[in-house]
């Protein structure tokens, strides 16, 4: 089987983030980059299908120079090779632009299973799987925890909201969302580590896949989140704020 | 192109409440653009629900009927809308950001050569006469997003779950006229099989009806920790619950996860202790009546709900929160 994964590099989620002076996206300097969390998912579940099924899986990205460092540790988790789309302009592309991108390069090695996360942590578009689906013209479905192979293609478990789920069958080739949590993540190994060096990264320009980057949607500006409720913050040592706290329990909440 | 278009989504034969948010999101755009809203029902026999929808203050009400539309698929529906839209030729379609919402209209609106402007909390008016802004949530939260539509195709909008007052979507007027559409789907083009929807492992937790709740986060950092929050929910006689990537670790088993896909819950009082408060999170905890939350982030998002608020090391706080509790117990 033939699997491509589609991954993000994100800023790290415990990171501090400040507005960039022209109000139109992050100071992103002094960010540490991981990542994103679902994608880490849907390549397990990529790595996992091909120790059980053979084949190969081919982790796929676009973004700056940063990404790959990204990139290197999917190859050391287990990844055969990748392929990354050079785009300095990420930011200014929506959705389409940015899936029309991967899907340009997905097309070109004709995969039976294209995996990627469900939601990225940053843009939280949640979107650009089921966009690939439809640009490349496969079925597709999403927050999957669970992928099984049948005769005719696939059956993948399904997340529906509240504790409930859903089987769905489907031929391939085919495009999932990953959700977390269906697999136990692994570490790269140290021999990993090593052959990830000696590892294929095939480079392609954003210009050379001949997609159009004007965008339908643009992010205008990023502003600070309205507070919904005044919050009481508690000072004071440890022992001081949890004896405040125990007072406001006891006299306020009533539940001591 | 004119018109707003509400989709509204049921489930199990009833409508969600942000489906009605939805048309209060709907309502809101027509307030600004002086457009006429339109309630889109997409189903197989959806009469009764489309009677309760034409009571709500919108145009009318158009039910896309078909009994290939009986059981959601993406294909499905993304067709069905298609051919709507084409009829319809709408500025706005509005959708709730459900799980259902997000696996098509992305689609959709693709076709088109649109995109979704997905999980909107607001709307509002841009400076300039340029048409509405969208505001987004972006990095979990901690930020927001100010978004603005420039396509030519309609404006695609799904709507965050609680983010629009659902009161501007009750029922003032007279009902509105229900007409049905009826799209060319063939069984064919529908290329996925779901399944009957079914519960997960069976729930011995009911974290709904707790009116005591400490519930953990990834502040945590190992299994190992666990036992300091266990104990400070013993000492409280609260039960214990997670937020996700500690149920996805296996730390904690599922049925102990509050939020979009665990349980939603509403005690007297919700302790969060190392839970930095993403959306998913918060949807499923933010009815509680009183929220504390400790975290070493003062920025973190979940002091946006938060009653009382502790800032630090929770290594350091929640033993001696443990401590004090016990000592006023005694």
């Amino acid at each position: 089987m033939k699997i491509i994964v589609a991954i993000k590099q994100v800023p790290d989620r415990d990171a501090q983030f400040r507005i960039d002076p022209s109000a139109k996206w992050i100071e992103e300097a002094d960010l540490q980059f991981a990542l994103n969390e679902s994608d880490a998912y849907a390549l397990e579940e990529a790595l996992q299908l091909k120790e059980k099924h053979g084949g190969e899986v081919i982790v796929l990205s676009a973004g700056p120079e940063r990404i790959g460092q990204t990139i290197r540790e999917a190859l050391a988790k287990g990844a055969d090779r990748a392929i990354n789309i050079a785009c300095e302009d990420l930011g200014t592309r929506d959705a389409l632009g940015v899936a029309r991108l991967l899907a340009a390069a997905a097309k070109q090695e004709s995969p039976d299973l294209l995996l990627t996360g469900l939601q990225s942590e940053d843009l939280g578009l949640g979107q650009t799987g089921v966009i690939l689906a439809e640009l490349l013209g496969l079925p597709h479905a999403t927050l999957i925890l669970h992928v099984e192979t049948t005769e005719s293609g696939l059956k993948v478990k399904r997340e529906l909201e509240e504790g409930w789920f859903q089987e769905i069958e489907m031929p391939t080739p085919a495009v999932l969302t990953i959700q977390s949590g269906g697999n136990k993540l692994r570490y790269a190994t140290l021999m990993g580590i090593k052959k990830a060096k000696t590892k294929e990264v095939r480079q392609l320009g954003a210009a050379e896949l001949g997609v159009d980057a004007a965008p339908v949607v643009v992010l205008d500006r990023v502003t600070l989140p309205h507070k919904q409720k005044s919050t009481q913050i508690l000072p004071g040592s440890p022992k001081e704020a949890a004896a405040a706290l125990v007072e406001k329990l006891k006299f306020e909440v009533r539940v001591l | 192109m004119s018109g707003i278009l509400v989709v509204v989504e049921q489930r199990e034969g009833r409508i969600a409440r942000i489906s009605w948010e939805a048309i209060a999101a709907g309502q809101r755009l027509a307030a600004q653009t002086g457009e006429p809203v339109s309630a889109i029902l997409i189903g197989s026999e959806t009469e009764a629900l489309a009677a309760e929808v034409s009571a709500k203050p919108v145009a009318k009400v158009i039910r896309v009927e078909h009994p290939l539309l009986a059981h959601y698929t993406s294909d499905g529906f993304a067709l069905a809308l298609q051919q709507l839209l084409q009829t319809e030729s709408p500025a706005y379609v509005v959708l709730p950001h459900t799980y259902q919402v997000r696996d098509y209209a992305p689609a959709l609106a693709a076709r088109l050569g649109e995109v979704l402007i997905s999980d909107v909390v607001d709307i509002g008016a841009a400076a300039t006469d340029a048409g509405p802004v969208f505001t987004r949530q972006l990095m979990q939260g901690r930020l927001n997003g100010i978004y603005k539509h420039q396509g030519s195709g309609p404006c695609f909008v799904s709507v965050q779950a609680g983010a629009f007052r659902v009161e501007a979507a009750d029922a003032t007027t007279a009902p509105a006229g229900i007409t049905t559409f009826t799209p060319t789907i063939e069984a064919a083009q529908i290329r996925t099989k779901p399944s009957e929807p079914f519960r997960g492992s069976t729930q011995t937790v009911d974290l709904g009806s707790a009116q005591l709740i400490v519930s953990v986060g990834r502040g945590i950092k190992e299994a190992e920790n666990l036992p300091l929050v266990q104990d400070l929910a013993t000492a409280l006689g609260a039960e214990l619950a997670a937020s996700r990537p500690i149920c996805d670790n296996g730390w904690l088993p599922m049925e102990r996860q509050v939020g979009s896909s665990g349980q939603t819950v509403a005690p007297k009082l919700y302790l969060a202790v190392g839970i930095s408060g993403a959306i998913q999170h918060l949807v499923g905890m933010k009815g509680s009546q009183c929220i504390v939350a400790i975290n070493k982030d003062p920025d973190a998002p979940i002091f946006e709900v938060a009653d009382y608020g502790i800032v630090g090391d929770l290594f350091e706080l929640v033993p001696a929160l443990t401590e004090a509790i016990k000592a006023a117990r005694r």
